[in-house]
Protein backbone atom coordinates (compact mmCIF):
# COMPACT_ATOMS: atom_id res chain seq x y z
CA UNK A 1 0.00 0.00 0.00
CA UNK A 2 1.25 3.40 -0.98
CA UNK A 3 2.14 5.91 1.69
CA UNK A 4 -1.31 8.27 1.43
CA UNK A 5 -3.87 5.49 2.08
CA UNK A 6 -1.68 4.78 4.65
CA UNK A 7 -1.87 7.56 5.89
CA UNK A 8 -5.66 7.83 5.35
CA UNK A 9 -6.11 4.82 7.49
CA UNK A 10 -4.26 5.93 10.13
CA UNK A 11 -5.70 9.28 10.30
CA UNK A 12 -9.42 7.19 10.08
CA UNK A 13 -8.00 5.18 13.15
CA UNK A 14 -7.39 7.99 15.13
CA UNK A 15 -10.50 10.09 14.38
CA UNK A 16 -12.24 7.01 15.87
CA UNK A 17 -9.89 7.26 18.75
CA UNK A 18 -10.60 10.92 19.60
CA UNK A 19 -14.18 10.85 19.13
CA UNK A 20 -14.43 8.28 21.95
CA UNK A 21 -12.13 10.39 23.73
CA UNK A 22 -13.48 13.83 22.84
CA UNK A 23 -16.61 12.25 24.73
CA UNK A 24 -15.27 10.53 28.01
CA UNK A 25 -12.96 13.68 28.37
CA UNK A 26 -15.73 16.18 28.17
CA UNK A 27 -17.24 14.76 31.36
CA UNK A 28 -13.93 14.94 33.01
CA UNK A 29 -13.42 18.50 32.32
CA UNK A 30 -17.79 19.15 32.99
CA UNK A 31 -17.11 17.43 36.89
CA UNK A 32 -13.99 18.93 37.00
CA UNK A 33 -14.65 22.49 35.86
CA UNK A 34 -18.08 23.01 37.57
CA UNK A 35 -17.52 21.23 41.09
CA UNK A 36 -13.60 21.70 41.11
CA UNK A 37 -13.53 17.70 41.52
CA UNK A 38 -11.07 15.60 39.97
CA UNK A 39 -12.67 12.34 39.66
CA UNK A 40 -9.85 9.70 39.70
CA UNK A 41 -12.68 7.06 39.14
CA UNK A 42 -13.64 8.37 35.63
CA UNK A 43 -12.16 5.43 34.03
CA UNK A 44 -14.08 2.96 35.79
CA UNK A 45 -17.37 4.81 34.99
CA UNK A 46 -16.12 4.23 31.12
CA UNK A 47 -14.83 0.51 32.08
CA UNK A 48 -18.36 -0.05 33.78
CA UNK A 49 -20.23 1.19 30.83
CA UNK A 50 -18.55 -1.21 28.37
CA UNK A 51 -18.97 -4.23 30.88
CA UNK A 52 -22.50 -3.07 31.55
CA UNK A 53 -22.98 -2.89 27.49
CA UNK A 54 -21.87 -6.67 27.48
CA UNK A 55 -24.45 -7.58 29.70
CA UNK A 56 -27.36 -5.82 28.30
CA UNK A 57 -27.04 -6.66 24.64
CA UNK A 58 -25.77 -10.70 26.21
CA UNK A 59 -29.47 -10.65 27.42
CA UNK A 60 -31.15 -10.14 24.05
CA UNK A 61 -30.75 -12.56 21.25
CA UNK A 62 -31.62 -11.97 18.03
CA UNK A 63 -30.53 -8.89 15.67
CA UNK A 64 -27.35 -7.44 17.32
CA UNK A 65 -28.43 -4.37 16.53
CA UNK A 66 -31.92 -4.41 19.14
CA UNK A 67 -29.05 -5.47 22.34
CA UNK A 68 -26.92 -2.90 21.44
CA UNK A 69 -29.24 -0.02 21.10
CA UNK A 70 -30.42 -1.18 23.91
CA UNK A 71 -27.43 -1.32 25.88
CA UNK A 72 -26.58 2.59 24.44
CA UNK A 73 -30.03 3.72 26.81
CA UNK A 74 -29.20 1.08 29.49
CA UNK A 75 -26.02 1.62 30.40
CA UNK A 76 -25.45 4.93 30.77
CA UNK A 77 -28.73 5.31 32.85
CA UNK A 78 -27.50 2.96 35.31
CA UNK A 79 -23.90 4.37 35.31
CA UNK A 80 -25.09 7.19 35.94
CA UNK A 81 -27.14 6.52 38.70
CA UNK A 82 -24.37 4.79 40.16
CA UNK A 83 -22.57 8.49 40.08
CA UNK A 84 -25.41 9.87 41.88
CA UNK A 85 -25.78 7.54 44.10
CA UNK A 86 -21.82 8.04 44.82
CA UNK A 87 -21.53 11.85 44.66
CA UNK A 88 -24.50 11.63 47.78
CA UNK A 89 -22.76 8.82 49.76
CA UNK A 90 -19.27 10.30 49.17
CA UNK A 91 -18.47 13.03 47.79
CA UNK A 92 -20.90 15.57 49.17
CA UNK A 93 -20.21 14.72 52.64
CA UNK A 94 -16.75 15.67 51.93
CA UNK A 95 -17.54 19.07 51.10
CA UNK A 96 -16.51 18.38 47.61
CA UNK A 97 -13.19 19.24 49.38
CA UNK A 98 -10.14 18.97 46.44
CA UNK A 99 -7.64 16.64 48.21
CA UNK A 100 -10.09 14.67 49.77
CA UNK A 101 -12.15 14.21 46.90
CA UNK A 102 -9.11 12.74 45.29
CA UNK A 103 -8.54 10.23 47.47
CA UNK A 104 -12.10 9.16 47.66
CA UNK A 105 -12.43 8.79 44.17
CA UNK A 106 -9.33 6.92 44.31
CA UNK A 107 -11.06 4.48 46.61
CA UNK A 108 -14.17 4.81 44.28
CA UNK A 109 -12.06 3.57 41.43
CA UNK A 110 -11.08 0.51 43.47
CA UNK A 111 -14.36 -0.05 44.45
CA UNK A 112 -15.53 -0.18 41.03
CA UNK A 113 -13.17 -1.87 39.48
CA UNK A 114 -13.16 -5.10 41.91
CA UNK A 115 -16.62 -5.54 42.09
CA UNK A 116 -16.44 -5.69 38.17
CA UNK A 117 -13.82 -8.31 38.73
CA UNK A 118 -15.91 -10.20 41.19
CA UNK A 119 -19.27 -10.65 39.01
CA UNK A 120 -17.87 -10.03 35.65
CA UNK A 121 -14.38 -11.70 35.79
CA UNK A 122 -11.30 -11.38 34.04
CA UNK A 123 -12.56 -12.08 30.75
CA UNK A 124 -12.27 -9.33 28.14
CA UNK A 125 -15.71 -9.89 26.33
CA UNK A 126 -16.66 -8.36 22.90
CA UNK A 127 -19.97 -6.93 21.74
CA UNK A 128 -21.54 -7.49 18.59
CA UNK A 129 -21.28 -3.97 16.20
CA UNK A 130 -24.82 -3.12 15.22
CA UNK A 131 -23.82 -3.69 12.07
CA UNK A 132 -20.47 -3.63 10.36
CA UNK A 133 -20.69 -3.67 6.50
CA UNK A 134 -17.60 -2.57 4.70
CA UNK A 135 -17.17 0.71 2.71
CA UNK A 136 -15.38 0.19 0.04
CA UNK A 137 -12.79 2.80 -0.74
CA UNK A 138 -10.37 2.66 -3.67
CA UNK A 139 -7.61 1.45 -1.42
CA UNK A 140 -9.13 -0.62 1.50
CA UNK A 141 -12.08 -1.67 2.96
CA UNK A 142 -12.80 0.47 6.15
CA UNK A 143 -15.67 -0.11 8.70
CA UNK A 144 -18.83 1.44 8.23
CA UNK A 145 -19.41 0.95 11.99
CA UNK A 146 -16.25 3.01 12.83
CA UNK A 147 -17.54 5.59 10.57
CA UNK A 148 -20.81 5.53 12.47
CA UNK A 149 -19.04 5.94 15.92
CA UNK A 150 -17.26 9.32 14.77
CA UNK A 151 -20.55 10.55 13.33
CA UNK A 152 -22.61 9.68 16.84
CA UNK A 153 -19.54 11.35 18.62
CA UNK A 154 -20.18 14.79 16.65
CA UNK A 155 -23.38 14.58 17.46
CA UNK A 156 -23.48 13.73 21.16
CA UNK A 157 -20.57 16.87 21.47
CA UNK A 158 -22.72 19.22 19.57
CA UNK A 159 -25.55 17.78 21.81
CA UNK A 160 -23.53 18.87 24.49
CA UNK A 161 -22.16 22.30 23.84
CA UNK A 162 -26.36 22.90 22.61
CA UNK A 163 -27.48 22.16 26.36
CA UNK A 164 -24.41 24.12 27.69
CA UNK A 165 -24.92 27.12 26.21
CA UNK A 166 -28.63 27.44 24.63
CA UNK A 167 -30.54 25.92 27.35
CA UNK A 168 -31.88 27.48 31.18
CA UNK A 169 -29.91 23.86 32.61
CA UNK A 170 -26.49 24.93 30.61
CA UNK A 171 -27.29 28.31 32.04
CA UNK A 172 -27.54 27.56 35.63
CA UNK A 173 -24.52 24.97 35.23
CA UNK A 174 -22.21 27.85 33.86
CA UNK A 175 -23.34 30.22 36.73
CA UNK A 176 -22.48 27.55 39.04
CA UNK A 177 -18.96 27.05 37.69
CA UNK A 178 -18.07 30.50 37.85
CA UNK A 179 -19.36 31.77 41.38
CA UNK A 180 -21.39 29.31 43.32
CA UNK A 181 -22.06 30.85 46.37
CA UNK A 182 -23.89 33.75 44.37
CA UNK A 183 -25.83 31.57 41.95
CA UNK A 184 -27.02 30.07 45.47
CA UNK A 185 -27.92 33.34 46.32
CA UNK A 186 -29.94 33.94 42.98
CA UNK A 187 -31.80 30.25 43.76
CA UNK A 188 -30.05 27.95 42.27
CA UNK A 189 -29.82 24.75 44.65
CA UNK A 190 -25.63 24.57 43.88
CA UNK A 191 -25.85 20.97 45.87
CA UNK A 192 -28.35 19.56 43.11
CA UNK A 193 -26.87 20.63 39.89
CA UNK A 194 -23.29 19.23 41.36
CA UNK A 195 -25.40 15.64 41.74
CA UNK A 196 -26.25 16.02 37.81
CA UNK A 197 -23.14 17.06 36.59
CA UNK A 198 -21.46 14.28 37.93
CA UNK A 199 -24.09 12.10 36.99
CA UNK A 200 -23.66 13.48 33.05
CA UNK A 201 -19.88 13.31 33.21
CA UNK A 202 -20.43 9.54 34.03
CA UNK A 203 -22.61 9.48 31.67
CA UNK A 204 -20.80 10.61 28.57
CA UNK A 205 -17.85 8.38 29.65
CA UNK A 206 -20.47 5.21 29.49
CA UNK A 207 -21.67 6.09 26.32
CA UNK A 208 -18.14 6.88 24.55
CA UNK A 209 -17.44 3.12 26.31
CA UNK A 210 -20.76 1.17 25.13
CA UNK A 211 -19.53 3.18 21.03
CA UNK A 212 -16.00 1.60 21.28
CA UNK A 213 -16.65 -1.95 22.97
CA UNK A 214 -17.79 -3.72 19.39
CA UNK A 215 -13.90 -2.38 18.39
CA UNK A 216 -12.35 -2.91 21.64
CA UNK A 217 -13.32 -5.89 24.08
CA UNK A 218 -15.38 -4.98 27.60
CA UNK A 219 -12.22 -5.91 30.41
CA UNK A 220 -12.05 -4.87 33.99
CA UNK A 221 -8.93 -2.68 33.25
CA UNK A 222 -9.92 -0.70 30.44
CA UNK A 223 -10.82 2.28 32.71
CA UNK A 224 -7.05 3.22 32.70
CA UNK A 225 -5.91 4.22 29.63
CA UNK A 226 -9.03 6.69 28.51
CA UNK A 227 -8.41 7.84 32.33
CA UNK A 228 -5.25 8.99 31.64
CA UNK A 229 -5.55 10.30 28.11
CA UNK A 230 -8.74 12.49 29.27
CA UNK A 231 -6.82 13.65 31.45
CA UNK A 232 -4.02 14.68 29.36
CA UNK A 233 -6.59 16.12 26.97
CA UNK A 234 -8.48 18.03 29.94
CA UNK A 235 -4.93 19.34 30.55
CA UNK A 236 -3.78 20.30 26.85
CA UNK A 237 -7.60 21.91 26.07
CA UNK A 238 -7.73 23.61 29.72
CA UNK A 239 -10.06 22.56 31.88
CA UNK A 240 -13.54 23.68 32.03
CA UNK A 241 -13.28 24.73 28.35
CA UNK A 242 -15.67 22.62 25.64
CA UNK A 243 -13.92 23.80 22.98
CA UNK A 244 -10.39 23.32 24.41
CA UNK A 245 -11.36 19.62 25.48
CA UNK A 246 -12.81 18.94 21.57
CA UNK A 247 -9.78 20.34 19.95
CA UNK A 248 -7.22 18.97 22.18
CA UNK A 249 -8.95 14.93 21.86
CA UNK A 250 -8.73 15.52 18.33
CA UNK A 251 -5.26 16.73 18.10
CA UNK A 252 -4.20 13.44 20.68
CA UNK A 253 -6.57 11.13 18.88
CA UNK A 254 -5.31 11.78 15.16
CA UNK A 255 -1.53 11.91 16.75
CA UNK A 256 -1.88 8.47 18.62
CA UNK A 257 -3.57 6.89 15.68
CA UNK A 258 -0.91 8.00 13.22
CA UNK A 259 2.22 7.50 15.36
CA UNK A 260 0.58 4.45 16.55
CA UNK A 261 0.31 2.83 12.78
CA UNK A 262 3.84 4.31 11.61
CA UNK A 263 5.99 3.66 14.57
CA UNK A 264 5.24 2.49 17.88
CA UNK A 265 1.95 2.91 20.12
CA UNK A 266 4.40 3.60 23.07
CA UNK A 267 6.20 6.59 20.94
CA UNK A 268 2.30 8.35 20.96
CA UNK A 269 2.02 8.01 24.55
CA UNK A 270 5.46 9.79 25.22
CA UNK A 271 4.88 12.69 22.82
CA UNK A 272 1.27 12.75 24.24
CA UNK A 273 2.40 12.97 27.74
CA UNK A 274 6.01 15.36 26.45
CA UNK A 275 3.38 17.94 25.17
CA UNK A 276 1.09 17.79 28.37
CA UNK A 277 4.75 18.23 30.41
CA UNK A 278 5.35 21.70 27.41
CA UNK A 279 1.81 23.04 28.02
CA UNK A 280 1.94 22.92 31.43
CA UNK A 281 5.14 24.48 31.50
CA UNK A 282 4.33 27.66 28.81
CA UNK A 283 0.84 27.53 29.64
CA UNK A 284 -0.51 26.15 32.33
CA UNK A 285 -4.09 27.14 32.03
CA UNK A 286 -4.42 24.74 28.66
CA UNK A 287 -4.33 25.90 24.85
CA UNK A 288 -8.20 27.24 25.29
CA UNK A 289 -8.73 27.93 29.28
CA UNK A 290 -9.21 30.65 30.48
CA UNK A 291 -6.78 32.40 33.43
CA UNK A 292 -7.39 31.51 36.72
CA UNK A 293 -9.98 34.28 38.80
CA UNK B 1 -44.74 51.16 60.18
CA UNK B 2 -44.42 46.95 60.27
CA UNK B 3 -40.77 45.51 59.85
CA UNK B 4 -39.94 44.13 56.48
CA UNK B 5 -37.03 41.78 58.19
CA UNK B 6 -35.68 41.19 61.54
CA UNK B 7 -32.96 39.92 63.12
CA UNK B 8 -32.69 38.71 66.68
CA UNK B 9 -29.64 37.57 69.04
CA UNK B 10 -27.45 36.25 65.42
CA UNK B 11 -24.24 34.39 65.79
CA UNK B 12 -22.26 33.83 63.52
CA UNK B 13 -19.40 32.21 62.65
CA UNK B 14 -16.32 31.57 60.63
CA UNK B 15 -14.60 28.51 61.96
CA UNK B 16 -14.24 28.80 65.27
CA UNK B 17 -13.86 32.88 65.04
CA UNK B 18 -17.31 34.41 66.17
CA UNK B 19 -18.44 37.53 63.63
CA UNK B 20 -21.25 38.42 64.78
CA UNK B 21 -22.38 38.55 68.46
CA UNK B 22 -26.22 38.70 69.14
CA UNK B 23 -26.38 40.86 66.06
CA UNK B 24 -29.75 42.20 66.28
CA UNK B 25 -31.48 44.41 63.42
CA UNK B 26 -34.61 45.99 62.13
CA UNK B 27 -35.92 46.83 58.83
CA UNK B 28 -38.75 48.64 58.10
CA UNK B 29 -41.76 48.59 55.13
CA UNK B 30 -40.24 50.85 52.12
CA UNK B 31 -37.43 52.19 54.24
CA UNK B 32 -33.67 52.22 53.53
CA UNK B 33 -31.43 51.36 56.43
CA UNK B 34 -27.77 52.00 56.45
CA UNK B 35 -25.74 49.71 58.02
CA UNK B 36 -22.48 51.79 59.24
CA UNK B 37 -19.27 50.59 60.46
CA UNK B 38 -15.32 49.71 59.82
CA UNK B 39 -13.59 47.14 57.99
CA UNK B 40 -13.72 44.03 59.84
CA UNK B 41 -17.23 44.93 61.92
CA UNK B 42 -19.18 42.68 60.29
CA UNK B 43 -21.30 43.85 57.83
CA UNK B 44 -20.62 41.56 55.16
CA UNK B 45 -21.36 38.90 57.65
CA UNK B 46 -24.59 40.03 58.33
CA UNK B 47 -25.62 40.23 54.37
CA UNK B 48 -24.36 37.01 54.22
CA UNK B 49 -26.15 35.41 57.58
CA UNK B 50 -29.36 36.74 55.72
CA UNK B 51 -28.72 35.18 52.30
CA UNK B 52 -28.40 31.94 54.29
CA UNK B 53 -24.62 32.12 52.80
CA UNK B 54 -22.89 32.06 56.57
CA UNK B 55 -25.84 30.09 58.12
CA UNK B 56 -26.27 31.66 61.96
CA UNK B 57 -25.31 29.51 64.78
CA UNK B 58 -28.11 30.68 66.80
CA UNK B 59 -30.80 33.58 66.69
CA UNK B 60 -33.49 34.05 64.29
CA UNK B 61 -34.08 36.11 61.17
CA UNK B 62 -37.64 36.55 60.50
CA UNK B 63 -38.94 37.61 56.85
CA UNK B 64 -42.69 38.49 57.63
CA UNK B 65 -43.72 35.33 59.18
CA UNK B 66 -41.20 33.16 57.70
CA UNK B 67 -38.04 32.25 59.65
CA UNK B 68 -35.14 32.36 56.75
CA UNK B 69 -32.56 30.62 59.07
CA UNK B 70 -34.95 27.72 58.50
CA UNK B 71 -34.29 27.88 54.95
CA UNK B 72 -31.48 26.32 52.63
CA UNK B 73 -29.47 29.26 50.96
CA UNK B 74 -31.45 28.97 47.31
CA UNK B 75 -34.84 29.09 49.25
CA UNK B 76 -33.58 32.31 50.95
CA UNK B 77 -33.77 34.79 47.14
CA UNK B 78 -36.95 32.35 46.10
CA UNK B 79 -38.91 34.03 49.51
CA UNK B 80 -37.82 37.53 47.95
CA UNK B 81 -34.79 38.81 49.37
CA UNK B 82 -32.09 40.09 47.02
CA UNK B 83 -28.71 40.35 47.27
CA UNK B 84 -26.24 42.99 45.43
CA UNK B 85 -22.59 41.73 46.53
CA UNK B 86 -19.74 43.71 47.59
CA UNK B 87 -17.44 43.68 44.53
CA UNK B 88 -20.41 42.91 42.15
CA UNK B 89 -19.59 39.70 41.79
CA UNK B 90 -21.36 39.08 38.25
CA UNK B 91 -21.34 35.95 36.34
CA UNK B 92 -18.18 37.76 34.21
CA UNK B 93 -18.25 35.50 31.62
CA UNK B 94 -21.63 35.40 31.04
CA UNK B 95 -23.37 37.96 28.80
CA UNK B 96 -25.64 40.92 30.06
CA UNK B 97 -28.91 38.84 29.11
CA UNK B 98 -27.56 35.51 30.75
CA UNK B 99 -26.73 37.22 34.00
CA UNK B 100 -30.31 39.16 33.71
CA UNK B 101 -32.11 35.62 32.81
CA UNK B 102 -30.64 33.74 36.11
CA UNK B 103 -32.27 37.02 37.85
CA UNK B 104 -35.19 36.34 36.22
CA UNK B 105 -34.95 32.29 36.98
CA UNK B 106 -35.00 32.91 41.00
CA UNK B 107 -38.62 33.09 40.80
CA UNK B 108 -39.66 32.29 37.71
CA UNK B 109 -40.37 36.24 36.95
CA UNK B 110 -41.10 36.96 32.66
CA UNK B 111 -40.81 39.67 30.14
CA UNK B 112 -42.35 42.30 32.06
CA UNK B 113 -40.26 42.30 34.73
CA UNK B 114 -37.09 42.05 32.88
CA UNK B 115 -38.42 45.16 30.47
CA UNK B 116 -39.10 47.45 33.52
CA UNK B 117 -35.68 46.46 35.12
CA UNK B 118 -34.19 47.40 31.48
CA UNK B 119 -35.87 50.43 31.85
CA UNK B 120 -34.04 51.18 34.86
CA UNK B 121 -30.81 50.49 33.43
CA UNK B 122 -31.26 51.60 29.87
CA UNK B 123 -27.41 51.25 29.19
CA UNK B 124 -27.45 47.80 29.69
CA UNK B 125 -30.60 47.14 27.04
CA UNK B 126 -27.59 48.40 24.32
CA UNK B 127 -24.87 46.09 25.84
CA UNK B 128 -27.31 42.51 26.09
CA UNK B 129 -24.81 40.22 23.83
CA UNK B 130 -22.06 41.86 25.84
CA UNK B 131 -20.04 39.60 27.95
CA UNK B 132 -20.56 40.89 31.41
CA UNK B 133 -16.45 40.93 32.37
CA UNK B 134 -16.05 43.96 29.96
CA UNK B 135 -18.54 46.30 31.37
CA UNK B 136 -16.88 49.41 33.02
CA UNK B 137 -17.22 49.11 36.21
CA UNK B 138 -20.49 51.33 36.80
CA UNK B 139 -22.32 49.59 34.32
CA UNK B 140 -21.06 46.23 36.16
CA UNK B 141 -22.75 47.59 39.30
CA UNK B 142 -25.87 48.75 37.25
CA UNK B 143 -25.72 44.97 36.09
CA UNK B 144 -25.77 43.86 39.32
CA UNK B 145 -28.56 45.82 40.65
CA UNK B 146 -30.66 44.92 37.69
CA UNK B 147 -29.60 41.22 38.15
CA UNK B 148 -30.97 41.52 42.19
CA UNK B 149 -34.01 43.34 41.19
CA UNK B 150 -35.21 40.46 38.97
CA UNK B 151 -36.65 38.89 41.37
CA UNK B 152 -38.83 42.00 43.31
CA UNK B 153 -37.63 41.43 46.32
CA UNK B 154 -39.71 42.82 48.77
CA UNK B 155 -35.88 43.32 50.69
CA UNK B 156 -32.94 44.21 48.52
CA UNK B 157 -29.25 44.10 50.42
CA UNK B 158 -26.84 46.36 49.20
CA UNK B 159 -23.08 45.54 50.07
CA UNK B 160 -20.84 49.23 48.79
CA UNK B 161 -22.53 49.50 45.81
CA UNK B 162 -20.77 52.80 45.38
CA UNK B 163 -17.11 51.44 46.26
CA UNK B 164 -14.68 52.23 43.12
CA UNK B 165 -17.19 54.22 41.32
CA UNK B 166 -17.23 57.72 39.79
CA UNK B 167 -18.68 60.24 41.68
CA UNK B 168 -21.52 60.75 38.82
CA UNK B 169 -22.18 56.97 38.69
CA UNK B 170 -22.62 57.10 42.61
CA UNK B 171 -25.66 59.83 42.22
CA UNK B 172 -27.47 57.15 39.71
CA UNK B 173 -26.90 54.28 42.26
CA UNK B 174 -28.67 56.54 44.58
CA UNK B 175 -31.33 57.96 42.25
CA UNK B 176 -32.06 54.25 41.76
CA UNK B 177 -32.14 53.42 45.89
CA UNK B 178 -34.44 56.30 46.14
CA UNK B 179 -36.70 55.10 43.08
CA UNK B 180 -37.13 51.65 44.61
CA UNK B 181 -38.02 53.10 48.11
CA UNK B 182 -41.00 54.84 46.23
CA UNK B 183 -42.17 51.26 44.92
CA UNK B 184 -42.35 49.90 48.51
CA UNK B 185 -38.64 48.16 48.52
CA UNK B 186 -36.89 48.05 51.79
CA UNK B 187 -33.25 48.00 51.31
CA UNK B 188 -30.44 47.51 53.76
CA UNK B 189 -27.35 49.51 52.60
CA UNK B 190 -23.92 48.66 53.91
CA UNK B 191 -21.33 50.92 53.87
CA UNK B 192 -17.86 52.26 55.26
CA UNK B 193 -18.23 56.14 54.23
CA UNK B 194 -21.34 58.03 55.91
CA UNK B 195 -21.55 60.76 53.36
CA UNK B 196 -21.94 58.36 50.62
CA UNK B 197 -25.15 57.45 52.76
CA UNK B 198 -26.74 60.52 54.08
CA UNK B 199 -28.40 61.55 51.26
CA UNK B 200 -30.04 58.41 50.70
CA UNK B 201 -30.86 56.92 54.26
CA UNK B 202 -33.62 57.06 56.54
CA UNK B 203 -32.19 55.07 59.49
CA UNK B 204 -28.49 54.28 60.10
CA UNK B 205 -27.00 51.50 62.25
CA UNK B 206 -23.60 51.24 63.71
CA UNK B 207 -22.37 48.12 64.17
CA UNK B 208 -18.88 47.70 66.18
CA UNK B 209 -17.18 44.06 66.69
CA UNK B 210 -20.46 42.43 65.34
CA UNK B 211 -22.84 43.99 67.56
CA UNK B 212 -25.04 46.49 66.34
CA UNK B 213 -24.09 49.28 68.75
CA UNK B 214 -27.12 52.03 68.24
CA UNK B 215 -29.75 52.74 65.03
CA UNK B 216 -30.54 56.61 64.97
CA UNK B 217 -32.73 58.76 62.60
CA UNK B 218 -30.78 60.27 59.63
CA UNK B 219 -32.08 63.60 60.58
CA UNK B 220 -29.57 63.46 64.09
CA UNK B 221 -26.68 62.73 62.17
CA UNK B 222 -27.22 65.64 59.34
CA UNK B 223 -28.05 67.67 62.56
CA UNK B 224 -25.24 66.64 64.56
CA UNK B 225 -22.23 64.72 62.35
CA UNK B 226 -19.91 64.81 65.06
CA UNK B 227 -21.82 61.70 66.26
CA UNK B 228 -20.69 59.81 63.38
CA UNK B 229 -16.93 60.24 64.79
CA UNK B 230 -18.25 58.64 68.18
CA UNK B 231 -19.70 55.50 66.93
CA UNK B 232 -17.30 54.83 64.17
CA UNK B 233 -14.08 56.57 64.24
CA UNK B 234 -13.31 57.83 61.29
CA UNK B 235 -16.01 59.48 59.17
Amino acid sequence: MAFGPYLLLATLEGLVMAAVLALTALGLSLVFGVMRVVNVAHGEFFMLGAVLAWWVSSLVSGNPAIGFLLALIVSPLIVGAVALVSERLVLRRLDYKPEATIVATIGLLYIIQQLVLTFYGPEARPVVAPFDFRIRLPWFGYSSYKLAVIAASILLVLATWFVLTRTKIGLVMRATQYDGEIAQAFGVPVDRVYAGVFALGAMLAAVAAVLIVPIQQAHYLMGLDPLLLSFIVVIIGGLGSLRGTVVAAVLIGLSDGIISVFFSPTLAKIIATSFVALVLVFRPQGLFGAETR
Amino acid sequence: MTAALTLENVDCFYGNVQVLRGFSLELMQGEVLCLLGRNGAGKTTALKAIMGLVPPRSGRIMLGETDLTRLTAHQVPQAGVAYVPQGRRLFAELTVAENIEIGLMTRKKGKATRESVLDLFPVLRERLKQRSGTLSGGEQQMLAMARALCLEPQVLLLDEPTEGLMPSMIARIRETVAALRERGVSTILVEQRVDAVLPVADRVAFIENGQNRDTLDVERLRADPDLVHRYVGVG
